[in-house]
């Protein structure tokens, strides 16, 4: 069995009494262990995709097995559960906690954990977490007081403190120079080397998705094509053509 | 998710904003304040009433005689001379919860001395434990009467500030005699002023005298008569005709009852008998026990069996001091209701700043969620922020409302007395308050969406 399986998922959403379908049979596979780019242009689904995939929405029908347990039908609470122990977050704008620690924003989500855990060894692990982040000497930083690229960091390092088995995220490299995207994305490859992480990136920056061993192209709902990624040439006509495509309906509540 | 860590997060959250906690929880400081304030001065004036009452002699028990009853008709309360010294002696002997008791014998007439005459509103002939029972026993010159002056009859009498004042025009009246009915009295002591009393009269007006004096020489012309004894005791002569039976002049305490007598009356009268008797209960709280104890005591001396009705009347005042408390008890729970609706409004704050505080940490709560925190861990959360901050109030209102009753006592000299009870009220008013205007903030960040409140701006 696949870490992640999507089976024919649907997604509709209601503008104004009207249908508006978003995902329109998304079937997808990810093995543990990939790193896996998921493309789109805004307005494609990518963003209820990841919610779905996130555990954050239930697809209107299909079926979606994470880890050997069917989360489209889970109740809120169960969903709940697994967010805290399957799944780590990292969003495109940290959405760190103002005026709070870095070690504090990383030991947060063990807050919410049921695993029997002190509060000295969740610290303990929010400082091996930030330390493999490179952010050994910032733990008593205020988010005001990091950079964006460490501010980040501290985002990855509080998704990992629950040793979760999936990394969602989304357009991580989105508020960042070119230069910490870099170290970030480079960071996202060693997480999913050495220690194994799957990582699925969401993107719609070429760019930034040749940095995937494997890249998943939507629009219109639907999947469009998947391949490995070209590291040879950052945008593959492929992909240039998915991100320029236009959209076929407005935003409205989809993305 | 532990409540433990559940606190501190709410406290956490807290602290990120220390300026609005404190101004948030302004509300519940000053309704706290205000109860506990309200509560200790309102207890404290209710103690001082109650002490007021007592020196007005509200733990004092009043004994009078009993109706008399002839041919059908009742005389009324009074109307029958029943009581007698020996019965003040039996009850200070017998009667554990009495402090002091005193026999009174009343009167009125005009006290005269030189060219200036008075008539004193109280005129009571009594011994010196009257003044104990009164809670009136300093002098302001002079001595009390003595219990041998009371023996003998001499003719000594004590006189109130206003007697003095009207009478002797600032002179010295110590070692004066005065006339009373045309008896000459010696003024061996002035009492200290007492003012009025709650019913506005003037207690300072008033002439004490040993009851001998008083019953023997002054009221009654004849001693021996008891039908003139006192103006109460006028009634009674219609069915006294003893005073036929016993003319002479002299002077006869316990008269063997004769044969006609005791069939006339169901009880002997006693010639020296007395108005009434004043009894002075250790306590407030004694009073009942005092008058339990004092109507055995007084049923076997006046031989009254079972199913018989007492020769006597017991009153205490009780009542005038159930009164009082009352009222003030009813002034404190005004203000309580005023400090209350305070409480209220606080709280009212405190609802409006945690909904402010919910929009503003949208993200922060989708973000909890989307790390797994469930819809009843983020209710938790905002739930205990709000009891916290109500608590924090309620602790800094104690700390306040005792400062400002402290205050109050320390200028303004009110009686303050701390209580227990308005301190353990306000903590549980305040988490309550908390509880109930947190509850609806916290329940509405509970139901956000993640997905919506991660991408709220």
């Amino acid at each position: 069995m696949q870490l992640i399986e999507l089976r024919d998922i649907y997604k509709t959403y209601h503008v104004d009494e009207l249908p508006v379908p978003v995902l329109r049979g998304v079937s997808l596979a990810v093995a543990e262990g990939e790193l896996v780019a998921l493309m789109g242009a805004s307005g494609s689904g990518k963003s209820t995709l990841m919610n779905i995939l996130g555990c954050l929405d239930r697809p209107t029908s299909g079926e979606y097995w994470l880890d050997g347990h069917e989360a489209s039908r889970m109740s809120t609470d169960e969903r709940a559960f697994l967010r805290n122990h399957k799944i780590g977050f990292v969003f495109q704008n940290f959405n760190l906690l103002p005026r709070t620690t870095a070690l504090e924003n990383v030991v947060m989500p063990l807050s919410y954990t049921t695993e029997k855990i002190s509060d000295s060894q969740a610290r303990q692990r929010a400082v091996e977490s930030l330390t493999l982040m490179g952010l050994a000497d910032r733990l008593d930083y205020e988010p005001a007081k990091l950079s964006g690229g460490q501010q980040q960091r501290v985002a990855i390092a509080r998704a990992l403190i629950s040793k979760p088995s999936i990394l969602l995220a989304d357009e991580p490299t989105g508020n960042l120079d070119s230069k910490t995207s870099e170290e970030v994305l480079q960071l996202f490859g060693r997480l999913n080397t050495e220690e194994g992480i799957t990582i699925i990136l969401v993107t719609h920056d070429p760019g930034i998705a040749k940095h995937a061993k494997r890249i998943i192209h939507i629009s219109d709902g639907i999947i469009d094509g998947q391949g490995a990624a070209d590291n040879s040439s950052p945008g593959t006509a492929e992909s240039r053509r998915n991100v320029y495509r236009p959209r076929r309906f407005d935003s409205g509540g989809a993305q | 998710m532990k409540i433990s860590r559940t606190f501190r997060t709410a406290l956490r959250a807290l602290r990120r904003n220390p300026m609005r906690a404190t101004l948030t929880t302004l509300g519940i400081v000053i309704g706290v304040a205000a109860v506990i304030a309200m509560m200790e001065i309102g207890s404290g004036s209710s103690a001082m009433v109650q002490n007021s009452i007592a020196g007005m002699g509200a733990n004092s028990i009043l004994v009078l005689p009993g109706a008399a009853a002839s041919g059908g008709i009742n005389f009324g309360a009074g109307s029958v001379m029943t009581l007698t010294p020996g019965d003040c002696d039996a009850i200070i002997r017998d009667c554990p919860a009495v402090r002091s008791v005193a026999p009174v014998v009343r009167t009125r007439g005009q006290v005269v001395y030189g060219s200036r005459n008075w008539i004193p509103s109280s005129m009571y002939g009594t011994t010196p434990a009257f003044l104990d029972v009164r809670d009136w026993t300093t002098m302001a010159e002079g001595e009390v009467f003595t219990d041998q002056d009371v023996r003998n009859s001499n003719k000594v009498c004590v006189i109130g500030q206003t007697l003095s004042r009207e009478l002797f025009e600032g002179q010295s009246p110590v070692g004066k005699e005065v006339r009373v009915m045309n008896v000459s009295l010696k003024v061996v002591g002035v009492l200290s002023p007492k003012g009025a009393n709650m019913m506005g009269m003037d207690q300072d007006d008033i002439i004490l005298a040993p009851w001998t004096t008083i019953k023997y020489r002054i009221s009654g012309q004849s001693t021996a008569n008891t039908s003139q004894s006192s103006s109460t005791s006028s009634s009674s002569s219609s069915i006294n005709t003893l005073s036929q039976l016993y003319p002479t002049s002299q002077l006869n305490l316990y008269p063997v009852p004769s044969a006609t007598q005791a069939a006339d009356t169901p009880q002997p009268v006693r010639f020296a008998n007395v108005d009434q008797i004043m009894v002075a209960a250790r306590a407030t709280a004694d009073i009942p026990v005092a008058i339990k104890q004092m109507t055995a005591v007084l049923r076997e001396r006046h031989r009254i069996h079972n199913g018989e009705t007492e020769d006597f009347n017991i009153r205490d005042m009780t009542e005038m001091l159930k009164t009082l408390t009352a009222t003030t008890g009813l002034m404190t729970n005004l203000l309580l209701c005023v400090a209350l609706i305070s409480l209220v409004v606080g709280g009212v704050g405190i609802m409006n700043i945690m909904l402010v505080s919910v929009t503003e940490r949208t993200r922060e709560i989708g973000l909890r969620m989307a790390v797994g925190a469930r819809a009843r861990d983020i209710l938790r959360q905002f739930i205990i922020e709000a009891i916290i901050l109500c608590l924090m109030g309620g602790a800094f209102g104690i700390l306040l409302g005792h400062g400002g009753s402290y205050l109050v006592k320390f200028f303004l000299h009110w009686p303050v007395k701390t209580s227990p009870a308005a301190i353990i009220s306000a903590v549980l008013v305040s988490a309550g308050v908390g509880m109930i205007f947190g509850y609806y903030p916290a329940w509405k960040a509970s139901r956000l969406d993640p997905i919506e409140a991660l991408r709220y701006e």
